[in-house]
């Protein structure tokens, strides 16, 4: 028997027209037609989707979790990219 | 890796699991900890693969059009859950067909509320209601498990199976106030899962050797008798309302606790069936066996022709 298993692929589903393709999960399949014919029928049973993306699982590229303080770090430093950093004289209206 | 380092990882990945921080599929998990989960989610695959087959058994013989399109959605629905399990086991590093080869050797097991027959239309009712009902009490706490990938499974299997439960608590409730054979006919279903429905949340918690570790991990979030307790408490009233019996002479509600109490379960029953010897033990696994063998040559034809078009895609760009 051979043992060459259909490769993984993740799916991506738009729930309705106007909000973004959302992760909502994996299967196998082999080939891309039917990687979303099968997404079809495991993630929109009921009616969760308007539109999907399939892509392969081996060509999506992660950022390393270990690496993730050194990489989200300079963000945290760096308060004054929100609003609330700033001091508003009170009676100011729509800032 | 050098021990201090291993044990500040182990340090740090508790802390997170304490702080109720989900643990993502490449993060740093300690090995029992993965076995674990290895070895509890590809069960409860199984499970959904395996509770297909006596449902199955009712298809061509549901009683109309409506009910037999219910039972179809229903059973599709399980494959559905086999699958997010499933891949929430390959995420941990785990090979999927290696995790069903277990199955079918007898090393894996399944949920052993599914090694009873389903004898009479009555059993579709009563899997709904009791089967699905036990399963519902496990998996709404599995939301909320450490392991993400586990648990966004989780959440999706719970909002599909309150259907499961609501069609077999209908095909039970019309059935009781139905004709007195058919009264009958659900009384003698409920006299046989009864029982075995209260067996699905495992061993007591006293002889439970993996529930301590289990729940600091915050895999699990409550313990065996806790869930059973819950079921017997949402369940009782429902059986009363619809004019059903309880076939247990020593269920009654406790009005110091708030709590039904109730008899003794048969451990001596439930370790037979989980040790493989219950009705219906060899025939599931020899079907699912039989599946994956016989649908073999339709996988490989696939991954044939899908090589043949992409070389074909090759030459037309
Ligand atoms: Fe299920
Ligand atoms: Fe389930
Ligand atoms: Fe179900």
């Amino acid at each position: 028997m051979s043992k060459k298993e259909w490769p993984l692929w993740e799916v991506f589903i738009r729930s309705k027209q106007g909000l973004s393709h959302k992760h909502a999960g994996s299967l196998r399949a082999p080939d891309e037609e039917m990687a979303i014919n099968n997404a079809r029928d495991v993630y929109t049973r009921r009616s969760e989707g308007v539109s999907i993306w399939v892509v392969e699982s081996k060509n999506v590229v992660a950022s390393d979790p270990s690496e993730a303080g050194p990489m989200f770090e300079p963000a945290n430093s760096k308060i004054y990219r929100h609003p609330t950093f700033y001091e508003v004289p009170e009676g100011i209206k729509h800032m | 890796m050098e021990k201090d380092n291993l044990e500040a990882l182990d340090k740090n990945f508790q802390d997170k699991v304490d702080r109720e921080i989900k643990i993502e599929p490449k993060d740093y998990m300690p090995d029992a900890y993965r076995k674990t989960l290895i070895r509890q989610i590809s069960q409860h695959a199984h499970s959904e693969i395996v509770g297909q087959l006596p449902e199955a058994n009712w298809v061509t013989r549901a009683p109309n059009l409506r009910r037999k399109a219910v039972l179809l959605a229903k059973i599709q629905d399980e494959a559905g859950h086999g699958l997010y399990l499933y891949s929430a086991v390959e995420t941990l590093g785990a090979d999927r067909e290696d995790t069903i080869d277990d199955l079918h050797s007898g090393k894996a097991k399944y949920s052993s509320i599914f090694n009873y027959p389903t004898l009479t239309w009555a059993d579709m009712g009563m899997v709904g209601w009791l089967v699905d009902g036990a399963a519902i009490m496990n998996q709404v706490p599995l939301c909320r498990c450490s392991y993400g990938p586990y648990a966004r499974a989780m959440v999706r299997v719970c909002k599909e199976e309150s259907f499961h439960q609501r069609q077999g608590f209908e095909i039970v409730t019309q059935l009781a106030r139905g004709t007195q054979v058919q009264k009958e006919m659900a009384q003698e279903s409920l006299n046989r899962w009864w029982w075995p429905s209260l067996m699905m949340f495992g061993p007591n918690d006293a002889e439970s050797t993996h529930t301590a570790q289990s729940m600091a991990w915050k895999i699990k979030r409550n313990t065996n008798d806790e869930l059973r307790q819950m079921f017997v408490d949402a369940t009782v009233p429902q059986a009363e309302l619809i004019g059903l019996k309880i076939p247990d002479k020593d269920l009654k509600f406790n009005e110091e606790t708030g709590h039904y109490d109730f008899g003794e379960i048969d451990w001596d029953e439930f370790w037979q069936v989980v040790k493989g010897y219950g009705p219906c033990n060899d025939e599931r696994v020899a079907a699912r066996k039989k599946a994956k063998e016989d649908g073999m040559w339709v996988r490989e034809a696939a991954n044939v022709y899908a090589e043949k078009r992409a070389r074909r895609n090759k030459k037309v760009s």
